[in-house]
């Protein structure tokens, strides 16, 4: 008989403390995010695309079009083109492509990359319409970044650019050249003179 | 409704005008306690539940309702068609029959019936029946589960509670339920007999279908139980049974437990509605709660445990009010 009882009081104090458990979560605060109007901020350690880093010092990026990213993606899926312009030392990039519906965020790209150019976004709305909304123009992304932040937009060399830079370039070889021959040159002979 | 009555100071305007108030006030409760249901259930699992349509989405469920309305009624092939037709009617009818005897307040009383609780009590067993036409009549052995299940649930869950209400009745001596009101002047009887009250509340959420007592249309196991062959307005006129049941246990229950339209301040139907609206709440907070019961325990449940306790609690009452 107190055994039956006892089976009940404790049957009903069971049903009574779970009830305390929903009615604590009934006056919690809601966690669900209602998506396209509010968006949450991403961990710094997130890993979305890979985008040109913003160099604090010089505001812009520090590609230098070695093609160690293209190289190495497993994916194949990097186009870098760059090119030397007058009174640079290194090459710098003019066309940065990510192919990003073939990425698999392997981050192999940013592992390799010899200056730090490149880091993990913070974007998660990859969303499109079509299947180019995935390709990514690094130097575009770069130059939208800038604009956000107030910072001066690196201009993307066009066409006509490259081949002044390249034919500037192929001048200044020749140039180079030339003197090269004239110094040695005169140096067979002058030695003699001198 | 009450100064048009009485201006027309005749019996068949109030039930009219009454019967019209009942409609619209069954299908404005049955939107709104969908809203709420969706609301509470998604607060507890920290979801915010609809938000997009009207202020919190408010107008969601007008809009479901419109639907429903516009979608196809399907009748499978070898349905037992009239008693298939029939059914949602027969779960609909009593429901608001049922209305004529709440008192909503002092005067706000359809027809105050002499064997009110009876009536209440008698009307709400029918809905058993519909759900038995409904899953037998639908040649799917879902559906019949549902109603087989519902049919020996119903044995399970009304004895206990016709026996807690009978100990409720011994203490006013009337079957009307503006009577049991006018017993609570001093006190409500929820403090007497808090047993009761807990008998009570149990046996309303089985007696509703609703979790931890769904077996009948338990939608993890048999589909949607009793109402799987069902679609567009008839299935609706299930779903509005359901809720206007909600409605008419948790009013009863007012009545009996809680001062039916008894409160300060504020008008009586306002305290009415309140402690009703409270009451739903409870049964909603039951079903995002509990998980529901295997068919063995529920009967086990209700033969060992809720029958000897509401006949021991009916014994005490009749012996405490011989002795006092």
């Amino acid at each position: 008989m107190i055994a039956y009882f006892k089976e009940i009081l404790v049957g009903f104090w069971s049903l009574l403390a779970g009830m305390a458990v929903t009615i604590r979560y009934f006056t919690k605060p809601i966690v669900t995010v209602q998506y396209p109007r509010e968006k949450i901020a991403m961990s710094p350690k997130y890993r979305g695309y890979p985008q040109l880093v913003i160099d604090p010092e010089t505001q812009t990026h520090r590609c230098i079009a070695c093609e160690m990213c293209s190289r190495t993606c497993p994916s194949q899926l990097i186009t870098v083109e760059g090119a030397k312009f007058p009174g640079e030392k290194q090459k710098r990039a003019t066309r940065y492509i990510h192919e990003h519906y073939y990425c698999s965020l392997c981050g192999l790209c940013t592992e390799v990359c010899p200056t730090s150019a490149l880091e993990y976004s913070q974007e998660y709305r990859l969303a499109g319409f079509s299947r180019e909304d995935a390709v990514i123009d690094h130097l575009l992304l770069l130059q939208q970044r800038q604009k956000a932040a107030g910072l001066p937009v690196t201009p993307v060399p066009t066409d006509a650019d490259i081949a002044a830079a390249a034919a500037a370039e192929a001048a200044a070889k020749e140039a180079k050249a030339k003197a090269a021959a004239a110094a040695k040159k005169p140096a067979e002979g002058s030695e003699v003179k001198e | 409704m009450e100064m048009l009555a009485s201006y027309l100071g005749t019996e068949v305007a109030r039930m009219v005008v009454g019967l019209i108030g009942v409609i619209a006030l069954v299908s404005v409760n049955a939107l709104f306690l969908i809203w709420m249901e969706r609301k509470v259930s998604a607060h507890i699992m920290l979801r915010p539940g609809p938000m997009e349509v009207g202020w919190h989405g408010s107008v969601q469920t007008i809009c479901d309702a419109v639907k429903l309305m516009a979608k196809e009624l399907i009748t499978p092939e070898e349905v037992d068609r009239p008693v298939y037709y029939l059914a949602p009617v027969v779960v609909f009818l009593p429901v608001l029959l049922t209305f004529l005897v709440i008192p909503f307040s002092q005067s706000l009383i359809i027809k105050d019936l002499n064997v009110g609780i009876v009536l209440i009590l008698a009307f709400s067993t029918l809905t058993v029946l519909a759900i038995l036409m409904a899953g037998w009549s639908s040649n799917n052995k879902y559906s019949v589960f549902g109603a087989i299940r519902s049919v020996a649930q119903n044995i399970a869950y009304e004895i206990p509670l016709l026996v807690t209400v009978m100990s409720i009745l011994l203490m006013v001596g009337s079957f009307k339920l503006s009577d049991i009101v006018a017993a609570q002047g001093r006190y409500w009887f929820i403090l007497v007999q808090p047993l009761a009250f807990i008998l009570y509340i149990i046996c309303a959420t089985a007696e509703t279908n609703r979790t931890p007592f769904d077996l009948p249309e338990a939608e993890s196991e048999l589909v949607a139980g009793f109402h799987t062959e069902y679609s567009g307005m008839r299935f609706a006129l299930f779903f509005l049974a359901e809720y206007t049941n909600m409605f008419i246990v948790s009013a009863v229950a007012t009545v009996l437990f809680l001062g039916g339209w008894r409160g300060p301040i504020l008008p009586g139907v306002v305290w009415f509605l309140l402690k009703v609206y409270a009451l739903i709440f409870l049964i909603m907070w039951f079903r995002w709660t509990f998980p529901r019961v295997r068919f063995d325990q529920l009967v086990t449940f209700a033969w060992k445990i809720l029958i000897p306790l509401s006949f021991a609690n009916l014994l005490i009452t009749a012996f405490l009010m011989k002795l006092f």
